[in-house]
């Protein structure tokens, strides 16, 4: 698999990161480095090994079902650019 | 019956497939301490979790993967013991995390099956593909200022089970079954309220047309439903525009629509390339979650009983016929109400009771079963009235209504009407041979022949009985008289 810069200017867009276009060429190169480190990775014969999650040993965490949080609004808005009423306020999305 | 539509060239099929999200009923969130309460204040019920604030972390709320799991038994689905979170990535201005945690190649469910009555007696078997956790979205207010949307993230983090069926239903009429049968099995379960107005219960349907046999078309998904009205509405819209596409010599193409409630028709939504590059991925945040089998056979043992059983019980048990059982079962409340009103007596006389007049009635007032002035111990006290001979149906009809209206017990109005039936052989005879002197050119013509007139000397009797007589003592006797 290769990287060209047509796919870093698509995955930029997704990622909604903005990338000059003479930045394009030395990020391909830079991605499809990391992309052969994971190809020469998939040459390690893992037939018969149990996926690992997780080396602690720790399965997930699960708590009980009690409100214990909320009731900060202020908190939650304190560092929105525009609010109202409580709102947080954006540039019109509509479809 | 055939489903199948006409069209200019023929006959079509139509394929329909449901994604359903499905609140869960908790008092927290899937993954943070606050509240899901519906109607608080703006950003009230909300943590710096679901305000997705930097370094906070998602701890999953045990009680929605037990809800979780409950469903799938009740969908009668393989529960798979181990399931993974993944992180689905768009950007949305009420998604603050800019991905929502969701199940993607390992969702907790895993293949059942749903059963739909039609209205025809036919039955139908729809498979289910999957059901997975997964986080619910803030709320966007787009009409409270002209340039202007509002965001507020109550919703944010609300635990969801995604309900997706395969492709087996065909018409807008299995459809809105399924979902009215879907809706039901949640609700006798306790795992999603169903409250389809206030959002807890919304559908995205996938519709696709083809030449009976063909394989199958391309399909177009309608989104965000909340009403079994706007589910068949809306793919009776898209199937009648996709046959008039198609053999316009036009294509389909795989999009997102919109039902528009004003029109009655589907739009697509503007279309957005990227839209479907979700970049699923494992969430590093959360480990796989496990449970035992040991925990699974727990939920099973305490699973209610399911609308299904219920209605094969009423039918095998009670008599009931197959509609009054779907009826009285559809919902929990009203299967209660009733046993309640039903136990100890004769349960297909209660059934009728319900389904033409406490029904009838409540339609009529604008009532739900909830606010019936008449309680299940007062029905069935009615119903014994009737079976012990007190009163006659026809004038059951008439106390029925009074404690409707007032709220008192049938054994009063009786009392204090004076409505009692009258079964002494006396006083019936005695009006009998009124009716016949009064008639004698009538009775003439019956013993002639004319046997119809039957029905008018009963009617005669009864009339001067002011209703109150014994109809089976009536028919006996008169034939009696009359031969």
């Amino acid at each position: 698999m290769s990287v060209d810069n047509n796919t870093v200017k698509k995955i930029a867009r997704l990622a909604r990161i903005h990338v000059d276009e003479d930045r394009r060429e030395a990020l391909a190169g830079e991605l499809n480095a990391i992309l052969s480190w994971i190809e020469q990775l998939e040459t390690v014969d893992t037939d018969n090994v149990e996926p690992l999650a997780s080396v602690t040993g720790h399965s997930l965490p699960i708590r009980d079902d009690m409100v214990s949080d909320g009731n900060r609004q202020e908190q939650v808005i304190a560092n929105a650019p525009e609010t109202t009423s409580g709102f947080f306020v954006v540039p019109k999305v509509v479809e | 019956m055939s489903n199948l539509v006409q069209g200019q060239t023929g006959e079509w099929e139509v394929v329909i497939g449901m994604e359903v999200h499905a609140q869960v009923t908790s008092d927290s969130k899937l993954f943070s301490g606050s509240s899901t309460a519906f109607g608080a204040g703006p950003n009230q019920n909300v943590s710096l979790v679901d305000a997705a604030m930097p370094g906070m972390l998602p701890v999953i709320n045990g009680t929605c993967v037990r809800q979780a799991i409950k469903t799938g038994l009740g969908l009668k689905a393989d529960i798979n013991l181990t399931s993974v979170f993944d992180r689905k990535n768009y950007f949305y201005a009420d998604l603050p995390q800019g991905y929502q945690i969701s199940q993607f190649k390992h969702p907790i469910v895993g293949e059942g099956v749903l059963t739909i009555e039609l209205s025809d007696g036919s039955s139908h078997v729809i498979g289910i593909e999957r059901l997975h956790l997964e986080q619910d979205a803030g709320k966007s207010l787009h009409d409270q200022h002209p340039s202007k949307s509002y965001i507020d993230l109550n919703r944010s983090g609300v635990a969801l089970m995604e309900i997706v069926s395969k492709p087996d239903l065909r018409s807008a009429e299995q459809a809105g079954a399924y979902i009215k049968k879907l809706r039901s099995i949640l609700r006798y379960l306790g795992t999603c309220d169903g409250n389809m107005e206030e959002g807890s219960l919304r559908a995205d349907v996938n519709v696709s047309v083809r030449k009976p046999g063909a394989p199958l078309g391309t399909r177009t998904e309608t989104k965000n439903l909340n009403s079994v009205r706007f589910i068949m509405q809306s793919i009776d819209a898209e199937v009648e525009r996709q046959i008039e596409v198609i053999e316009g010599g036009g294509e389909i193409f795989q999009e997102t629509r919109l039902f528009d409630t004003s029109t009655g028709m589907t739009r697509a939504m503007r279309s957005k390339e990227d839209a479907h590059d979700y970049r699923y991925f494992p969430d590093p945040d959360l480990l796989p979650l496990t449970f035992t089998q040991n925990y699974v056979d727990q939920i099973a043992a305490e699973l209610p009983e399911l609308p299904d059983d219920l209605r094969v019980r009423m039918v095998n048990d009670y008599g009931l016929s197959s509609y009054d059982a779907a009826v009285l079962t559809e919902e929990r409340e009203t299967a209660l109400f009733y046993e309640k009103a039903s136990i100890g007596r004769d349960r297909k006389i209660v059934a009728n009771w319900m389904s033409v007049e406490l029904f009838g009635a409540l339609n009529k007032a604008g009532k739900t079963l909830a606010e019936s002035p008449i309680t299940p111990v007062a029905l069935g006290e009615l119903v014994d009235l009737i079976t012990d001979g007190t009163i006659s149906g026809r004038i059951a009809k008439d106390v029925f209504a009074d404690m409707f209206e007032t709220g008192k017990a049938a054994a009063n109005i009786i009392e204090s009407k004076g409505l009692k039936q009258v079964s002494d052989t006396g006083a019936i005879e005695a009006m009998i041979d009124k009716v016949i002197a009064e008639n004698q050119d009538k009775v003439d013509e019956y013993r002639n022949g004319k046997d119809k007139l039957f029905g008018f000397f009963v009617g005669q009797t009864m009339k001067l009985s002011g209703g109150q007589a014994n109809p089976g003592m009536v028919n006996q006797l008169l034939k009696n008289k009359l031969k």
